[in-house]
Order: structure tokens, then sequence, then C-alpha cells
């Protein structure tokens, strides 16, 4: 069995609470993007910009995401689940892209379908290593403030810390 | 309603596809995630079968297209897999990972338009 939990077997009771919170995460991401669809509805023949927009941002999102909760923070166990694989993978979808290049090739518009199979991945990938790389980027440096924080509170003579308790 | 429908399909997509990636995931040990893999191209068809399908309830088209096949289906987890592809040293597999995915999709896309305008005229 792949990544068992420790102490739990997989598929046990343990699944329960996961599956729920990403049935949760999934039901806010589609909704999510259902309303993006109404808001920015896209023309028949033309580029699919709503869709295009929704999976960038939400690769964007899962590498700021992913590197915070696997490099830097450990948090609750169903956090992932629920964020993760529930909220950013029921925003995404890869069915609606597929599914529009189809349409486009299949109305006569292959110039606008061979940009949107070539752009969508591109962006896409592009936009969760920029994500993933800042975020380690910016870890590392409230890694580096967060020690001298540290060692200046660790010292007795910082005269502030003194003139609070005294008082 | 239009809502609810897509509260629903989501609710049920997403949660199959969590189930689906962890019993693929479980029965092979290449580097590739396969899990996703099916889950995009299965959605894939299912829209696609939605979409050539001229005589279906538009309820049902949302709760299972919009809702369900959305949520079933992912970009996120797709393009986070071939990031840890690449940065594992496996650019190869990164690079067939996503020309895979989007020819198979592509593939699925077009199979079940076909198969939807066949069906259900």
């Amino acid at each position: 069995m792949t990544f068992p939990e420790p102490g739990r077997r997989p598929g046990g009771v343990g699944q329960f609470p996961v599956v729920a919170v990403v049935a949760l995460g999934g039901g806010l991401g589609a909704t999510a993007r259902y309303a993006a669809s109404l808001w920015w509805s896209a023309q028949p023949g033309g580029f699919p910009w709503t869709t295009f927009w929704v999976n960038v941002v939400g690769c964007a999102v899962i590498g700021l995401f992913l590197v915070l909760i696997t490099e830097t923070l450990t948090p609750h166990r169903l956090v992932r689940p629920f964020f993760g694989t529930g909220v950013l993978g029921g925003f995404t979808t890869f069915s609606t892209y597929a599914v529009d290049l189809q349409q486009l090739f299949d109305t006569g518009h292959p110039r606008t379908a061979l940009a949107y199979l070539a752009a969508t991945p591109l962006a896409a990938l592009t936009a969760v290593w920029l994500a993933a790389t800042a975020t380690r980027q910016v870890v590392a440096g409230v890694r580096l403030t967060g020690r001298y924080g540290t060692l200046e509170a660790d010292n007795p003579g910082v005269p502030d810390m003194e003139g609070k308790k005294s008082s | 309603m239009n809502w609810v429908v897509i509260v629903a399909g989501g609710m049920i997509g997403a949660p199959l596809r969590y189930l689906t990636d962890r019993a693929v995931q479980a029965r092979h040990d290449s580097v590739l995630p396969w899990g996703t893999f099916v889950v995009n191209v299965v959605g894939c068809l299912v829209l696609g079968v939605l979409t050539g399908a001229a005589s279906v309830d538009p309820d049902l088209r949302l709760f299972l297209g919009t809702g369900l096949c959305g949520a079933l289906t992912t970009y996120s987890t797709f393009s986070y897999e071939t990031l840890r592809l690449t940065e594992t040293g496996a650019g190869l597999y990164a690079l067939a990972n996503v020309v895979g995915s989007v020819a198979a999709g592509l593939g699925a896309a077009f199979a079940g338009v076909a198969l939807g305008e066949a069906v259900w005229p």
C-alpha cells in the first residue's frame, strides 16, 4: 500500500475525515470555478481565458501552499487534503481544458486551439515553479530574521524586555 | 439550483479523484503519477460524452460536467507532480507526463464527443 499514515491502516476508519474534507474542499473549489466562468464568460470559438487563468492561478497557489506545508510548517493532517487535494484540485480542471480544445479544433479554430494547447501547460508549469521558488526564498529570508530575533530575545541586555518586566 | 448541483458534483468528483489516486498509486512503482493521469483522462472522456450528447438535461450536464468532471480532473496536482519530477532529476519523465497527459486527455475528449454524438444525438 502507498503512503499509509503512521498508525493507520490504509482505507481504515482514519480515512473518513480525509475523504470528508477532500469532498468539502472539492465542493468549494468547483463553486469558485463555476463563479469565475459566470463572471468572465468565454466566447464560443475564442481563447478560453477563464479556464486558462483558473488553472494558472490554481497552479501558482499549489506551488506556494505545498512548499509551505511540506518544507516549513507542520499543519494539521487535514489541511493538505482539504486545501490542496480538495479546494485547488476542485478549482483547477483538466477536462474542461481538453474538451475546450476539442471544440476549438472541431469548430474550425485551429490557430486558437494550438495557442491554447501550448499556452496552458507552459503557463501552468511556469506558475507552479515560480511560486515554489519564490516561497522557498521568502521562507529562507524569514528563517534568517527569525534567528536574529531569537538571539535578541535571549540576550538579557535588551532594555525593552527588562523594562516591561520591572513595571 | 445551478449552485447546488455544482457543489454536489464537486463534492463527489474530488474524493473520487483522491480515492482513485490512492488505489492506482498503490498498484505500481513507477515514478510517473499514474493516479492523476487516470482521473484526468477518464474525466476528459466523460466530459467529452456530455459535450457530444445533445439530449442531456442541463442540470445533469452541470452536475456531471462542470461539477463532477471539473473536480475529478486537476491541473494543479498535475503541474505540481511534474515540477517534482523535474526537481528530483527525472526531467524526461516530467516531459513524458506533460506530453502524455495532454495527448491522452485530448484523445479521450475527441473519443468522448464522438461517442456522445453517436449514442445520445
